[in-house]
């Protein structure tokens, strides 16, 4: 990618596309096998860790059931209440397939995050974007749904004319499109800046004679950006399946 | 649509999605709910399920188990006081039977003595009244026949001999 004759060139968007391993299929890139694969390591994971369901866990049981538990009650229970258990296995499926792909990120050889191309984090803000309206629409009824949207009760009639256009905007567009863009500008960010100062301290490494000593700290700085990356990583998967959590506890809400 | 060109144009604005990415990305989601959905979730909600009610079950053992012991205990001590009452109610029986029978006794030596007092007195009585009539008859028979001999006239006669003798022990009364 940067060759050290040429003089540095930092990485940029280009850095996040991706030619086919084989042939010119765009389904053999390096974002979709990691896709998969994240699939395959969730699924061996819980799957062995649930198998058994035993009254005295396993280490590994109660690893799998703790990361279940944090999603069950932290965000299912405690944010959408009495009603939860049904879409418990959605937000379940949310945050590990996100936190998994995020940490991709930082893990070695694989060191992509599948949630920088943003087709990702996008279908999967559609589906939480489906899920909460389809929740408060099989609660209330499209008709009421909207008007309560739309209408926001205990408000004077003229405030109408500014509110309305930016309830429908919340509710239609702002909602999954910064669940998207947070998610994907987050990951997209995280993974330049890593590659900034990794690339950088390479091509520091291969320069001048003096330039070489700096490389040290482009790689320390590189390092330390990673940890910080883990709790980025993290956090925005816990924030992404929050905001569903609380989309969702809106929408069967009774009233505002 | 070739792969060239929508990477290029991908690559530029980092925005515009890929529609790959996209299908992918809806397939790998379903795939991984469908596969936690079935598999994980329903297990780890019986062994949460399991895990509360061996605890509740516990729980109520425990439970049922000390109310047990309470009643146990209660019962104990509803025995206990029952046998210090008989006891204190024995005891208080044999205190007052040994009364009863200091009392009686008492009563019993009581009357003994009386009686025998009364005998002795009774038997005093008669000895008395014997040794009055004896002495009577001797000190009548010893004057009579003193008196024959004084007088020289025997008072063999029984109606005479009686009269003499009452004449004196009346003038003897007389005198005294």
């Amino acid at each position: 990618m940067n060759v050290a004759s040429g003089g540095f060139q930092p990485p940029s968007s280009a850095d996040f596309v991706f030619s086919p391993f084989i042939g010119q299929s765009a389904y053999l890139t390096k974002p979709i096998a990691l896709i998969f694969l994240s699939v395959l390591v969730i699924s061996v994971f819980f799957f062995v860790a649930a198998r058994k369901a035993a009254i005295v866990p396993s280490r590994l049981q109660f690893a799998g059931e703790s990361v279940y538990a944090f999603v069950r009650n932290g965000l299912g229970r405690d944010i959408i209440g009495q009603d939860f258990a049904r879409f418990v296995p959605f937000l379940f499926t949310l945050f590990t397939f996100i936190l998994v792909n995020n940490i991709f990120g930082i893990v070695p050889f694989l060191q992509f995050p599948a949630m920088s191309r943003f087709g990702f984090p996008l279908v999967l803000a559609l589906l939480t974007f489906v899920v909460f309206h389809a929740a408060a629409i099989k609660k209330k009824g499209f008709g009421p749904y909207l008007k309560e949207i739309m209408f926001m009760p205990g408000i004077p009639k003229f405030v109408y004319v500014i509110l309305t256009p930016l309830e429908l905007m919340t509710f239609f567009i702002t909602r999954p499109v910064t669940l998207a863009v947070r998610l994907f500008a987050n990951m997209f960010a995280g993974h330049l800046l890593l590659l900034v100062f990794i690339l950088g301290g390479d091509h520091l490494l291969h320069g001048v004679i003096g330039l070489k000593f700096i490389s040290p700290f482009a790689f320390a700085v590189g390092i330390a950006l990673t940890f910080f990356e883990f709790l980025v990583q993290v956090l925005q998967a816990y924030i992404f399946t929050l905001l569903t959590a609380l989309y969702i506890a809106g929408a069967l809400a009774d009233e505002h | 649509m070739t792969y060239v060109l929508l990477a290029a144009e991908s690559g530029k604005n980092p925005l515009i999605p890929a529609i790959p990415e996209m299908v992918v990305g809806l397939i790998a989601f379903a795939l991984l709910f469908f596969v936690l959905r079935k598999y994980v979730t329903p297990m780890f909600e019986k062994a949460f399920a399991d895990r509360t009610a061996a605890i509740q079950g516990g729980l109520e053992k425990a439970e049922k188990a000390q109310a047990e012991a309470a009643e146990a205990l209660k019962t104990y001590r509803a025995q206990l006081s029952e046998a210090r009452g008989e006891a204190s109610r024995l005891r208080e029986d044999a205190r007052e039977q040994g009364a009863a029978i200091i009392e009686e006794m008492r009563a019993q030596a009581q009357a003994e003595s009386t009686r025998i007092v009364a005998a002795a007195h009774n038997q005093i009585e008669a000895e008395r009244q014997q040794a009055l009539t004896s002495l009577r008859r001797e000190v009548g028979s010893m004057a009579t026949e003193l008196a024959s001999k004084i007088v020289g006239e025997a008072l063999d006669d029984q109606a005479r001999q009686s009269r003499v003798v009452d004449r004196f022990l009346t003038d003897l009364e007389a005198s005294k």
